[in-house]
């Protein structure tokens, strides 16, 4: 038997180019033969210089980087923008475009989670909910190109409104997908929950305690799978989450495993929510009729100055945002997506800060991944939800 | 129909923490339904470990931390602002101090854990300097880049671009060239004539000056 054996750990680098990082990661991780003692992870490889260009444009063109952020919950953190300059200006949002942005953030969140729950099983060795999945996610694209005209970048809330109203049919076939996408996510539910597999790739990983998830800033599924039934949604409603009904699911351990489920029955209230919006959605104007914020109709530019002049300063000079500082926060698929914005009364903003769910639970990895094998690093990098156009921004 | 904080609850909470810290409290006012407090940058962990367990506050997550420019002021061109979310009672604080580039700001590690990259953050976007930080290192820039990107006299096309190189076959970083000269275009008051210099019209003066002489 030899006696001197020498103990070493290893440091191994994992990404950036890894199926398993979802992106860009790179992490580097020190390891004590397959246990993980320390995860660093290193972000800023798709940093971009997202709030250096906002500083440079007027507020309106600024909406489209919203979609390129995170770019599978686009709806939602332009909502968020769109809602500080909103507060700031102090326009009045009609009633239609208030249910439009309701269900459209509901459509993106499924697609959110679609992306999620099903790469994740991909992580953990099933690759069919993938296939499956991703069919789904397909249809929720389609709606978008449908309302917005592009699949995923789709550029269309707007200060005082949307871009434009619903093409007519697009409620009915929305409502006649909302059936077959219950039954999926069931068939999906019978592939993973009750799988053996799956479960013991994600039982009891990376669990964080409540306390742990607050001191750690969590937010969304991440928080509510620790039993905190906290949702943007239901405690500091925006849209017209005030008026449908829906249930906040909440996990008990905090685990991966938990993380999956609360997402799957989010995806099952987030269907209920848009069933009501379809049944509730008055007729009506999408956009408010305040010219300095909503440029004229084309017809009126022909007839009246006064249209022209509007259209004019709205398309040159843009929107002035009254001077002032706002943060405002929806509830994204991943978590609380803010928005701090400075104006100083100029057509740009000063400082537009973009506080992005996927950075701050990306930061506790290395808390969660202590004492773990490699192999659940990757199960929890795939239940934290991270997408690197948001983490980087 | 849209939620409103509790304005009555805020502004209790302005007087209370105006209240608990006369001296380190600048300003503590409630504007546009949201709260401001103002603070002294050395007293920064006392105050956020005081909003964190104080029973009528519990703003027990930091939602987010940034830098804020602003290079025109006589001193203390930063600002350093804290959003905290109290989850029990449903209200967000914005906790705001100023601080210069040589000036270190306390590390609220301590206090919040999650501090840590967003401070790392401000750190490589503006320069702030975090005293006590264990890990004080550049986040988003690439690795072994200078300067200070947000800041607002660095400019928006940076000052080093990258590009593989075929000849050397690495990738090479070399001094930014712009293809068209840059351009920002100042829509701000078209009616009243444009303030200053046109591009392309700073021979006019001299035009002007050698036909007359």
């Amino acid at each position: 038997m030899p006696t001197d054996v020498e103990m070493r750990s290893f440091t191994m680098n994992f990404g950036p180019q890894h199926p398993a990082a979802h992106g860009v990661l790179r992490l580097v991780l020190e390891l004590d033969g397959e246990v993980v003692d320390r995860a660093d992870p290193h972000i800023g490889l798709l940093h971009r210089g997202t709030e250096k260009l906002i500083e440079y444009r007027p507020y309106i063109q600024s909406i489209p980087y919203f979609d390129r952020l995170d770019y599978t919950s686009m709806l939602c953190q332009e909502h968020s923008y769109i809602l500080a300059m909103e507060r700031l200006l102090g326009v009045e949002v009609p009633e239609r475009a208030l249910w439009i942005r309701t269900f459209m953030d509901e459509i993106t969140r499924i697609g959110n989670h679609l992306l999620n729950i099903t790469t994740m099983a991909l992580d953990c060795g099933a690759m069919t909910p993938m296939l499956w999945g991703f069919e789904h996610r397909e249809k929720t694209m389609e709606f978008y190109e449908r309302l917005t005209g592009a699949r995923m970048h789709a550029n269309y809330y707007r200060p005082g409104g949307v871009n434009r109203d619903m093409p007519p049919d697009l409620a009915d076939d929305i409502r006649a997908w909302t059936d077959e996408f219950l039954k999926f996510v069931d068939d999906m539910e019978g592939l993973l929950t009750e799988n053996r597999i799956f479960k013991q790739r994600t039982v009891d990983i990376g669990r964080m305690s409540t306390d742990d998830a607050l001191h750690w800033g969590f937010s969304g599924p991440m928080l509510r799978a620790t039993g905190m039934p906290w949702d943007l949604r239901k405690a500091q409603p925006y849209a017209k989450y005030e008026q449908v009904e829906f249930d906040v699911p909440v996990g008990s351990n905090g685990d991966c495993y938990d993380r999956y489920l609360v997402r799957v029955e989010e995806m099952r209230q987030s269907v209920h929510i848009i069933r009501q919006c379809l049944d509730k959605m008055p007729p009506g104007p999408v956009r408010t009729d305040d010219k300095k914020v909503t440029p004229p109709p084309r017809a009126e530019m022909k007839r009246s100055m006064e249209a022209l002049i509007h259209h004019f300063k709205l398309y040159t000079e843009g929107v002035h945002v009254p001077a002032g500082e706002c943060y405002a926060a929806v509830e994204s698929g991943k978590g609380e997506f803010g928005v701090y914005l400075v104006s100083d009364g100029t057509n740009r903003p000063y400082r537009c800060k973009i506080r992005s769910p996927g950075y701050v639970h990306l930061q506790a990895l290395d808390y969660m991944g202590q004492g773990h094998q490699l192999a659940d690093i990757v199960a929890i990098i795939g239940s934290l939800d991270v997408v690197f156009g948001e983490v980087d921004r | 129909m849209v939620w409103h904080p509790d304005v009555g609850a805020l502004g209790d909470l302005a007087e209370a923490i105006t209240t608990a810290f006369p001296d380190d409290v600048v300003r503590a006012e409630v504007v546009r339904d949201e709260l401001n407090v103002d603070v002294q940058a050395a007293s920064i962990r006392r105050i956020l470990s005081w909003l964190r367990d104080e029973p009528s506050a519990l703003f027990q997550e930091l939602m987010d931390l940034c830098g804020v420019d602003y290079p025109d002021r006589p001193q203390a061109r930063f600002d350093v602002v804290y959003h905290l979310l109290s989850v029990k009672h449903n209200q967000r604080v914005r906790v705001r101090l100023a601080t210069d580039e040589d000036t270190p700001v306390p590390s609220v590690t301590g206090v919040f854990p999650t501090a840590g990259w967003f401070e790392r953050e401000a750190w490589d976007m503006y320069g702030v300097l975090f005293a006590e930080h264990d890990d004080l290192r550049r986040l988003l820039t690439d690795y072994g880049f200078e300067g200070h990107p947000l800041r607002k006299d660095f400019p928006l096309t940076g000052y080093v671009e990258v590009r593989y190189d075929e000849e050397q076959k690495r990738v090479v970083y070399e001094p930014v060239q712009l293809q068209q000269d840059w351009r920002t275009f100042d829509f701000l008051s078209p009616w009243e004539g444009a303030q200053g210099v046109l591009p392309g019209d700073e021979k006019a003066d001299d035009a002007a000056a050698s036909k007359s002489g």
